[in-house]
């Protein structure tokens, strides 16, 4: 038996930066480093001299110019008259909120094709796997052209919606009506929906060129409070539930505290919905070229949002399907044998363990999704590759600092989505101890 | 003595059919269709799906036109047929303009060259597919062959090229039939072959290219003993780039003018439509195995340095959208180049593609690495080897059959986002070609036609590929379970 | 291995080309080739046939200038721009020039450090409405919705016009030409506005023109026209004479078929037109060397595609199925704008 020594002490020599394993890591890293610093300078250097070249300097205050362009859908104020700062911003909330809805409702979408693709039902798991094959081996740019070609192509023109005075008096209607109690027109230029309006609002305040209401404030603090007296009944609930074995029934109470307090405050503000339509004249006669009143939603916004979610649907559909195969079959006999129904059986034993296994791909579809919105481009959908890498870029000529600053822009929005979805990852998975 | 006598039954009674509900086609639909009212309630709206979809399109489709000279003839032989009002499909436009759709601007005569380039692709594959296997190379190559040159007859190439190519192929499959692995000499040329075929111009380039990569094998093959992989691979690299940059043209351009070999030469920007996404795509995903295979490497190194370079590198590319990448090699490569160099849009597209997809690709490569078991590491260390020794011999051959079916997804995806070059300006088959044809005024105002034509060769070629995938990783599965 | 595709490419496809610094003329003709940045597809000015040619009228000034430049017009390589990437790709030294119908502005000429050489298409912003819709003048559009082509200077001229009325809009953002015509037809929006050279190449394409009208009202200036980058005046120079080479020969009569004969023609009656003869680089005069050219340069841009008004007829006239008249782009004899300064 010989002890492990230590390798022989030698004094060091110049050769054993390459040799010895010890010090070879350390010269491989400071090369490393020098090529890297190369590089960089190299490319700064480059960028400095063709800056010069072409007498231009990195300048960020174009974003402080007006913009002279409009935008056909904006989320906070915005007029032509407004900054290429804020072009920016109405950019990126546009980025945010189709990515949002296309990911609420890619899941919604896959959930749903993944679990029916597994079912027995012939026709209806046929026609699944049809869906997830076909969408998800085209390119997705084509179903967004494609989404938005149907809108604008097969709706009504507004004009079709319009009552003239010939109508009037022969007493026929419109070539095109509204749907869902005569409320909401979908035209070949965008989606007429109810907006709720407040006839007594409560008045706001200018936060950094945003309108803060206090009527929104207001709301959302009444369900906030009802949403904690709801908890306390709740836990009450079970209290009396662990003392004395019976669960007094809360679903009233529930329903009464989460409902009632919120409808007292909205009544009390007026609410009333602005119902999109034509003005008319007092003979009941159509003017104008739009419907107004309500909000317009635009097709590019709803071409691209059911392009995404379709598209994205089915590769979460795959990953849905994958983690409830990863299931054991004993799981679900194991359910049956205790009496639960198929239904029962994937909701409350299969779905929740497919989860995990389910999650680490959906966080990766949801990152992809959000990158895809720049697609939006081919059907002139403004987000920020619209306006900061589109119209901006195009109106300033500041190429390198618009893409340098709308690279930055995704980069973080990446980063924070992962992040999050790495936290939500977390604690979601089997805690083994 | 019991009287009791009951009657028991001496005969078996003759087997009857099963009860009409239990079998035949209402068992089926029954069991498969109809259980339960909710699955009846799918079954119904499933098929109420089907019949709508095939009401709207069918007439349509039904009514094409494979004969006109214009949208307008279309349009009049379709009212003449079927009445006013019909609607159809005016497929005259893809008669006249299909080749448009493959091969771009791409000059007719010499379309024989990206049709071999693509048949000698699957050529070069097969021995990675299947290394050594006889029987499944000559398959493999057999069929492309057969099918390159039909191919060849269908975009009418003279005969002196069919023939030319058939040789070609014969002798490969000659290759195939006497020494399989040898086979692997042709992956290794075929980038350098296949940039010739489709970029034409002297064969010398190409030849020096080579060489230079000749001279870093030999050089890595002298130095690598001594000292070490990491070293030898760099003076190999140094002294290619000295050949390539100072020396080739020494020696292929008195080579050139003494014996003028070669193809016309086709310049990039007559590249387009399935074309360019094949070449983007397959470059960019040759290109970007080894550097991915490194940046894998990089993330799982104990050097913090070169950990973090990777995974910042890693994670930049994959959280910036392909487009951002696109414009970049558009609008701010000439920003971050020296002054004066000017490289053509599709090869700083390709670059760009390149670094986006080895992000991607050193992932998968990453996760191959991970499903190792530990057992291998430890065992190639007790063996002795070294780290690229274990790397070469033991991990790397398992985490690339593993990943392939990664690898393959990630080349649909990436075929996939090709369309999206045209946003840069290329004629991609999708926006870039359509949008050209619909300038021609013949064709001003066809819409459906180019996608559904475009959108079914995507779908086949991605749906081909995966299901591929899907075989091959049933097929590589080696864990005994 | 794999690598000699990305090397291989490097070394037979870069081309160290001069950037924006001197002497795009010497590069050009040391490379032996224009390279033009063109349209992706625009109908008539320039787009691929199905041969995969560019034609249009653009296009026959790229093959004007690669005339008398390199005295071939089919030495030009056509690199097609988009809105966002054409002024990268000319101030970067991708093209040469730029023949995309780009409008002149203050800021393109100064702030984006470019050069307009010249006007080779004048043209104005107009509005096209269904004819059912009821107007007949832009001013009764208030609260119309309005179709326009993003990254051009269409939508800035649009707000400026709307917001000087006092009227209303909706946009509806569109990509590009043939995009906007879809959307205008399906309804997607009331009106449809860019150049009017546009929208009469449009509605000339359209299934039913007659029930679609072009209002009156121009409500810009647009002109369109061939630049170069900025402090490169000698390049500038040749783009700029070689395209009032074709203004002139169109004003001196002189066509791509009656060219041969007047310049012998020419050449033997000494009381022939001088500034004829300065043209066709006959005679003493030697106007080619003080551009860097050689003495018969303007007759090969000529001989390429004709004079400007054989360029315009064949590509954009009233002949073709675009159908536009000459209206400003006429010859100033004819009380159109196209005036080309004297050849002395």
């Amino acid at each position: 038996m010989t002890l492990a020594t230590e390798p022989p002490k030698d004094s060091f020599r110049l050769s054993m930066l390459i040799y010895d394993t010890r010090y070879r890591a350390i010269t491989i890293q400071v090369i490393v480093l020098a090529l890297f610093l190369a590089g960089v300078a190299w490319l700064t250097n480059n960028t400095i001299q063709n800056l010069a070249a072409k007498g231009k300097d990195i300048n960020f205050g174009f974003l402080l110019n007006r913009a002279g362009y409009d935008i056909d859908q904006q989320l906070i104020p915005y007029t032509n008259d407004s900054t290429h700062g804020r072009a920016l911003v109405i950019g990126l909330l546009n980025t945010l909120i189709v990515a949002f809805f296309g990911c609420i409702f890619a899941t919604l979408i896959g959930v749903f094709a993944g679990v029916l693709r597994l079912s027995k039902n012939w026709l209806v798991g046929r026609l699944m796997t049809v869906y997830v094959e076909v969408f998800r081996n085209v390119p997705l740019l084509l179903w967004i052209v494609l989404a938005f070609v149907i809108f604008s192509e097969t709706m009504p023109e507004p004009k079709d919606f319009k009552v003239t005075q010939e109508m009037i008096d022969t007493g026929t209607s419109p070539a095109a009506q509204k749907i869902f109690f005569d409320s909401v027109a979908i035209t070949a230029r965008g989606t007429n929906i109810p907006m709720p309006m407040l006839t007594r609002p409560f008045g706001g305040f200018q936060l950094a060129g945003v309108n803060v209401s206090f009527s929104v404030l207001a709301t959302l603090a009444v369900i906030a409070g009802s949403l904690w007296v709801n908890r306390r009944i709740r836990r009450h609930a079970k209290a009396v539930q662990e003392a004395t074995g019976e669960r007094p029934t809360t679903w009233w109470k529930t329903l009464a505290v989460l409902i009632l307090p919120t409808a007292a405050l909205l009544v009390a503000m007026g609410l009333h919905w602005d119902i999109p339509g034509f003005a008319t004249t007092e003979t009941g006669v159509s003017k104008g070229f739009n419907l107004v009143g309500g909000l317009n939603v635009a097709h590019s916004f709803t071409a691209l949002l059911i392009a995404l979610s379709v598209y994205h649907g089915t590769y979460i559909a795959e990953a849905v399907r994958s983690g409830i195969m990863a299931i054991s079959r004993g799981q679900s006999e194991a359910a049956f044998a205790l009496g639960l129904r198929p239904g029962r059986t994937m909701n409350l034993i299969i779905l929740p363990q497919a989860l995990r296994v389910i999650i680490p791909p959906l966080i990766s579809q949801y990152l992809n999704l959000t990158k895809n919105t720049t697609l939006g481009m081919a059907i002139s959908y403004l987000d920020l590759k619209g306006t900061l890498g589109g119209i901006t870029l195009n109106q300033t000529g500041r190429e390198l600092e618009c893409m340098l600053l709308m690279m930055l822009i995704y980069l973080v929005l990446s980063l924070t989505i992962s992040a999050g979805m790495n936290i939500f990852n977390n604690a979601m998975k089997l805690k083994e101890r | 003595m019991t009287k009791s006598l009951s009657f028991v039954r001496t005969q078996m009674l003759p087997q009857q059919a099963p009860p009409v509900t239990e079998r035949g086609a209402v068992k089926w639909l029954r069991e498969n269709l109809f259980s339960g009212w909710f699955n009846s309630l799918l079954t119904v709206l499933g098929a109420l799906a089907v019949v709508w979809l095939l009401q709207a399109t069918l007439p349509w489709l039904l009514n094409g036109v494979w004969t006109a000279n214009s949208l307008g003839e279309c349009r009049s032989i379709i009212a003449a047929s079927a009445g006013e009002g019909a609607v159809g499909a005016c497929w005259a436009m893809i008669r006249e303009r299909w080749h448009q759709f493959l091969f771009g601007f791409y000059p007719i005569e010499a379309y024989w060259r990206p049709v071999l380039a693509f048949g000698l692709l699957f050529v070069a594959l097969a021995p990675v597919l299947y290394f050594g296997l006889r029987r499944t190379n000559m398959l493999m190559i057999g069929i492309t062959g057969a099918l390159t040159v039909l191919a060849l007859l269908g975009v009418h190439t003279d005969s002196a090229h069919v023939l030319l190519v058939a040789v070609i192929l014969l002798a490969l499959l000659g290759v195939a039939a006497v020494a399989p692995t040898k086979l692997l000499w042709f992956t290794l040329i075929y980038p350098a072959v296949a940039f010739y075929l489709l970029w034409g111009g002297s064969v010398w380039g190409p030849v020096g290219v080579l060489l230079g990569l000749a001279i870093m094998a030999a050089i890595w093959w002298l130095l690598q003993a001594r000292l070490g992989v990491v070293v030898a691979t760099s003076v190999g690299f140094v002294a290619a780039c000295v050949w390539w940059l100072a020396l080739q043209s020494y020696l292929t351009t008195p080579l050139a003018n003494a014996m003028p070999l070669g193809l016309s030469a086709v310049n990039s920007d007559k590249f387009g439509g399935f074309l360019l996404s094949f070449v983007i795509g397959i470059a960019a995903i040759s290109a970007s195995l080894p550097l991915g295979i490194l940046l894998a490497l990089g993330r799982r190194s104990d050097m913090l340095l070169v950990k973090s370079l990777s995974v910042g590198f890693i994670e930049f590319v994959r959280g910036v959208p392909l487009i951002t990448m696109l414009f970049t090699a558009s609008l701010l490569l000439q920003y971050f180049l020296p002054p004066r160099t000017n490289i053509d849009l599709i090869l700083r597209v390709i670059i760009l593609v390149t670094l986006f997809a080895s992000a991607y690709i050193a992932e998968v490569i990453r996760g191959g690495l991970a499903a190792l078991p530990r057992g291998q590491y430890e065992a190639a260390d007790a063996l002795g080897l070294d780290y690229w020794q274990a790397q070469r011999l033991i991990i790397m051959p398992q985490a690339l059959k593993i990943s392939i079916p990664g690898i393959v997804s990630s080349f649909i995806g990436l075929f996939k986002d090709t369309t999206l070059v045209a946003l840069v300006g290329l004629a991609d088959p999708l926006q870039g070609i359509t949008k050209i044809v619909r300038a021609d005024i013949n064709w001003k105002g066809i819409y459906w036609e180019p996608f559904i034509f475009v959108g079914a060769i995507f779908f086949l070629v991605c749906f081909g590929m995966s299901r591929y995938s899907m075989y091959l990783e049933r097929k590589l599965k080696t864990d005994h379970r | 291995m794999k690598k000699s595709v990305f090397f291989g490419a490097l070394a037979a496809t870069t081309m160290f080309t001069g950037a924006a610094f001197a002497g795009t003329l010497d590069d050009v003709k040391a490379r032996g080739e224009l390279i033009c940045g063109s349209n992706v597809a625009l109908t008539g000015f320039g787009a691929p046939d199905a041969a995969g040619n560019y034609v249009g009228f653009d296009v026959d000034l790229c093959k004007a200038l690669a005339a008398a430049v390199l005295g071939d017009a089919t030495k030009v390589k056509y690199v097609p721009t988009t809105g966002e990437t054409r002024f990268t790709a000319l101030a970067s030294g991708e093209v040469d020039v730029l023949i995309r119908n780009s409008t002149w502005t203050f800021s393109r000429d100064t702030d984006l450090k470019f050069d307009f050489v010249a006007v080779n298409y004048y043209d104005g912003q107009g509005f096209m409405v269904k004819k059912d819709l009821g107007v007949s003048s832009a001013k009764e559009l208030d609260g119309a919705t309005v179709c326009i082509q993003t990254g051009t200077t269409t939508e800035l001229n649009l707000a400026d016009f709307f917001k000087h009325n006092n009227i209303s809009y909706t946009p509806v953002t569109v990509g590009d030409d043939a995009e906007a015509q879809r959307q205008y037809e399906a309804g997607a929006c009331d009106t449809f506005t860019t150049d009017a050279s546009g929208l009469a190449s449009n509605r000339a394409a359209m299934a039913d023109p007659t029930n679609h009208i072009i209002l009156p009202e121009i409500i810009s200036k647009e002109p369109l026209g061939p630049l170069v980058r900025h402090g490169d005046n000698n390049w500038g120079d040749v783009v700029r004479w070689t395209y009032y080479a074709l203004v002139a020969a169109e004003e001196k009569g002189i066509t791509k078929a009656n060219l041969e004969e007047l310049a012998t023609k020419a050449a033997a009656d000494p009381n022939s037109d001088p500034e004829v003869k300065r043209l066709l680089g006959i005679g003493d005069d030697d106007l080619g060397a003080m551009i860097g050219l050689d003495k018969e340069w303007a007759k090969r841009a000529i001989a390429a595609s004709g004079n400007y008004g054989e360029i315009f007829e064949a590509n954009i006239g009233t002949a073709t199925p675009i159908g536009l008249a000459r209206g400003l782009n006429a010859q100033w004899t004819q009380g159109g704008l196209q005036y080309a300064p004297p050849f002395r």
